[in-house]
């Protein structure tokens, strides 16, 4: 397994071994299918919404819809309007979804096709919406792409309509599961304030078997809402990657104010986040959530021996990286190597600094780490033979390195394309946070079991 | 219910104008008295029309070079398509030589904005460089995506001069995912460039062994070639090379010297095969090892072939000992499944070779199709010098070989090789069609849309495809099998592969779980018995 890494570090320039992100698009996909009865469209050749498609379909093992451009040399040498024209009049034809949400590629951006110029020549049906994101797969990454969507929709749906802002809150949730979105739709619903959450995947990429088929489920945020998030009065966005763009751009639009969060990850990033709404709304945080911070604090108590001192390898996507970072530092353990494919800071005026945010925490708690913004995953097998680890947590493909280097393994992020369930769980949120401390117990201590010798094998630990 | 003219003209009324003129000619009810039904094929999908189709790159990095295991394949493009093609199509390998498995490695150059705007031929240079040093390869391939034939990089100039740098082979190959109107180009891509760069590269000039053959085609997904393996060896051949799952750049340098070559999937490498007829006299024999019967059969037609009387009956003794073994292990399955009904709809040769598979177990094919395969997998490689080219295969260049001077020797005498093909299919394929029943349904590029309304309309028992639709007909309450990737199982392949397979379809249909989809309170009232008696 991953036999021809070798210990010894060279420095590369020349590109990407074992990546740690993909591309743009399958960012864009994923917010998209966060609109009420949206369609996602790729606009460039076929062979991009087919890997989308399939990718996702494998992470969530939902069906995922969405259509294509179908580029062919022709469109590609002369402009593909012609096929998007097409294909828009045929998707409302065929399919009658509300909204269009078209994301571009590296062909359709190489060419420069002007999505909107196209748009405003195309037949949309009356009633009907075509909204549209810049994706370019040679910039940034999946996260990226997710953000420029978000992004996208608040250009073109978010209006401010009224005088006075209304009491309520946006919420953008990030580059999470469903299982995600609902835990962080049931904390905010639980401090009693009015919210409008986009993009909302969940009730879409969770649906229920039911034996009827709908193309469109119940889930998704509704266009409307989408609307009136011009009228709120602050947008709170989780995860400076996926989200701050947006957010930025509802407050220069409709003048909603923005808070930037980290995504509720841990005990302080949840603190976090249920004070932003307990201050901004003057709202008292129930007994409730108290009640589940206090157990989550308990187990954390109760059982730190079992993570203290343990070093980790840490990678996948920055605003997930970055909570689990925090997290892992309360509960005693050691992140020493810390690795996102998503480059640092060069996409976006607001983003954030990932090596800058993460080495700052480190330091803090006194943690000497390697920590790589743009960074690859044959990098991260190079560091842990330099310097081993009693754990990895990361997306699916740390199961080689995992393998390799015998080393107990948590699947975190996306994608995880070998297990079930994880996208209906949430690791956000204090319940969340439960639910990540049994999963990196049950790793460590399933590998202390396995190891021990007869005589050290014990019953109660 | 079937599929007759007026229903079937209703379902496609649904569409524009335009769409159904298209789609009409994709589809057809199979009908025998009709002499030859066309239907078309290999031709462009419309936009907006959600089909299972990919690209050019997909077909040529991700099928045909991808399971190369000794080969490390670059990937000049932005990230993504590198990413997407890394270990997703099961193609299974090993090695002896772990330092020289490659197939857990994936290596792009991660195009950025500058590359795109300034070129990326020297980070491309840099790339192979560094790939020299870590892996040290035999062999790179070189994969373009889209922008690198828009930016016009000179990927065949730095594979000239890295071959010079570094002495060893790098291939390049322009498979930008707009070329052609599917995969299939890429296969047609691919294949040229093996057959220019590799095939025939190799010293040896006899077979290292009895009955020699390559096999192509096959791609070892669950290890399906493995299977296969196992019985050929025991019969006696000697397997060169595969072409390409669990194959190596090793093997298959050498693959000039066997004496018949194989064809599994017709679709992806029928240009390779054909080449190797043009170029060294080596005819082709179309085989399927789905299903019991077309294994057997294609094990008896491959010892025809050679004509040797020890591997005729050699053949006839492990094929009655493997079904000896087999038939009673998928008594209890064919039990589970006769009389049920299917729908096949996989790439380019799968959504035909299963069919066969499927009957032996009592299953009716209702509806097959293929994603990406042209009018001679369908109708038959006779029609071929009637297809018309259009703009689109134009653009993918034909590799012309002519007979190799040292090499080329008629494998068996003309007169003979008549006579075979009589018999077998040497150097043919007949297609799909013909093995279909009297109101069948055959779609070619089949969609999302095509997909619910003949679902609803024939209701399969199961429906067999990709990942892609797979969880579209399992929301309808419909078992569906992934015959991409075997849903992680496998090898489906030659006499082992029928029961796996016969296995996991008897599973899909008597899993409890269906049981479960109507909670108990649907169709119990909420209020129940008698109101207001006075009893209480």
């Amino acid at each position: 397994m991953l036999d021809c890494t070798p210990k010894n570090i060279m420095e590369r320039s020349g590109g990407v071994i074992n990546p740690a992100k993909t591309c743009q698009p399958i960012g864009a996909i994923y917010a998209a299918l966060g609109i009420h009865r949206c369609l996602p469209h790729s606009h460039g050749s076929q062979g991009c919404c087919s890997y989308h498609r399939s990718h996702l379909t494998r992470h969530f093992r939902e069906p995922v819809f969405a259509s294509t451009s179908s580029f062919t040399e022709g469109a590609s040498v002369f402009g593909g309007s012609a096929n998007l024209k097409t294909a828009i009049k045929n998707v409302f034809t065929i399919y009658d979804p509300d909204v269009m949400a078209v994301h571009t590629t590296c062909l359709s951006e190489t060419i420069g096709d002007d999505i909107p110029t196209i748009i405003k020549g195309a037949e949309v049906p009356e009633g009907k919406l075509v909204i549209h994101a810049n994706t370019p797969s040679y910039q940034g990454s999946h996260i990226t792409g997710f953000s420029n969507m978000v992004k996208g929709m608040v250009s073109y749906l978010s209006r401010a309509t009224l005088e006075t802002k209304k009491d309520q809150a946006n919420i953008i949730p990030g580059f999470v599961n469903p299982g995600d979105m609902r835990e962080i739709k049931r904390l905010a619903g639980a401090m009693g304030i009015d919210f409008i959450m986009f993009p909302d995947t969940s009730g879409v990429m969770d649906s229920p078997m039911t034996g009827e088929l709908t193309m469109f489920p119940r889930g998704g945020a509704r266009v409307e809402d989408i609307a009136d998030a011009g009228n709120s009065r602050i947008t709170l966005a989780l995860g400076s990657y996926a989200s701050s763009d947006a957010a930025r751009v509802l407050d220069r639009k409709c003048g909603v104010s923005e808070l930037v969060l980290k995504t509720p990850i841990g005990i302080r990033a949840t603190d976090e986040f249920l004070m932003a709404i307990r201050q901004t709304f003057t709202k008292k945080v129930p007994y409730a959530l108290e009640e589940e911070r206090g157990q989550l604090v308990d187990i954390m108590t109760d059982t730190h021996y079992h993570f203290h001192g343990k070093r980790v390898a840490l990678f996948g996507d920055p605003d997930v990286v970055i909570g689990m970072t925090e997290f892992l530092l309360g509960l005693g353990m050691e992140p020493v190597h810390v690795l996102t494919g998503t480059p640092g800071g060069a996409i976006g005026a607001t983003v954030g600094d990932f090596e800058k945010e993460v080495r700052e925490m480190l330091e803090a708690a006194g943690v000497k780490a390697r920590v790589k913004a743009g960074g690859d995953l044959f990098q991260l097998q190079q560091w842990i033979k330099n310097e081993p680890v009693d754990l990895l947590i990361g997306n699916t493909y740390g199961k080689y390195i995992a393998r390799a280097e015998d080393i107990p393994f948590v699947r975190v992020g996306f994608p995880v394309l070998d297990r079930s369930c994880h996208s209906y769980f949430p690791i956000v949120g204090y319940r969340g946070a439960m639910r990540l401390v049994e999963m990196i117990s049950g790793a460590l201590l399933d590998r202390a079991d396995r190891d021990a010798a007869e005589e050290d094998f014990e019953l109660v630990m | 219910m079937a599929v007759n003219e007026k229903n079937f003209d209703k379902m496609l009324d649904q569409y524009p104008a335009k769409v159904k003129r298209n789609r009409k000619k994709h589809i057809i009810i199979r009908d025998s008295s009709t002499a030859a039904q066309e239907i078309e094929a290999n031709t462009r999908t419309i936009p907006g029309v959600l089909t299972n189709r990919g690209c050019a790159f997909a077909g040529c990095k991700g099928v045909v070079l991808g399971p190369l295991r000794d080969v490390v394949h670059i990937v000049h493009g932005p990230i993504g398509c590198a990413y997407y093609s890394w270990l997703t199509r099961r193609n299974k390998a090993r090695s002896d030589d772990p330092g020289k498995n490659f197939m857990t490695y994936c290596v792009s150059t991660d195009m950025q904005e500058s590359d795109i705007v300034f070129g990326g031929e020297k980070k491309l240079a840099r790339t192979i460089d560094e790939v020299m040093e870590i892996f040290s390869p035999e062999a790179i391939t070189i994969s373009a995506t889209c922008p690198v034939g828009l930016i016009g990089d000179d990927i065949q100039q730095v594979a000239r001069e890295a071959r010079k740098r570094h002495g060893i082979n790098v291939m390049s190959f322009s498979c930008e995912g707009y070329k052609g109107v599917s995969q299939s180009a890429g296969h047609h891509i691919a294949n040229n460039g093996l057959m220019e760069w590799v095939i025939g590269q190799g010293t040896t000039e006899d077979p290292p062994g009895q009955f020699a053959i390559n096999m192509l085609g096959e791609y070892n997904i669950g290890g399906d070639s493995w299977e296969v393996e196992r019985v050929l060896k025991e019969i006696g051949y000697t397997v060169v090379s595969v072409m390409t799952g669990d194959g190596s750049y090793e093997e298959l340098k050498n693959a000039h010297v066997s004496q018949l070559n194989l064809v599994q999937c017709h679709r992806s490498i029928n240009y390779i095969a054909e080449m190797l007829e043009k170029k060294y006299g080596t005819p082709w024999l179309k085989v399927n090892f789905i299903g019991i019967q077309s294994t057997a059969e294609s094990l008896r037609n491959m010892a025809l072939y050679f004509g040797d009387e020890g591997l005729i009956q050699r053949t006839e003794e492990v094929i009655a000992r493997e079904l000896a073994r087999i038939e009673p292990a998928l008594e209890k399955y064919k039990k589970i499944c006769d009389g049920k009904t299917a729908f096949c709809f996989v790439g380019g040769s799968r959504g035909h070779h299963y069919q066969g598979l499927y009957q032996e177990l009592g299953i009716e094919t209702l509806l097959a199709g293929y994603e990406f395969a042209h009018r001679d997998d369908y109708e038959g490689r006779d029609i071929l010098p009637h297809v018309k080219t259009d703009a689109d295969s134009k653009n993918i260049p034909d590799l012309q070989v002519v007979p190799d001077k040292k090499r080329f020797r008629l494998k068996i005498p003309e007169e003979r090789m008549a006579q075979l093909q009589e018999k077998i299919p040497l150097s043919n394929y007949q297609g799909m069609i013909s093995d279909m029943k009297d109101g069948s349904i055959i779609v070619d590029d089949l969609n999302h849309f095509e997909t619910e309304e003949f679902v609803r309309l024939l209701k399969p028992d199961i429906f067999s495809s990709g990942i892609k639709d797979k969880y579209i007909v399992q929301k309808m309450g419909i078992p569906s099998k992934q015959l991409h990737n075997y849903d992680y199982s496998g090898p489906y392949a030659g006499f082992n592969g029928a029961v796996n397979f016969a296995r996991d379809i008897s599973m899909s249909f008597v899993s409890p779980t269906w049981n479960f989809i109507e909670p108990p309170w649907k169709n119990i009232p909420l209020l129940e018995g008698t109101i207001g008696e006075g009893e209480s």
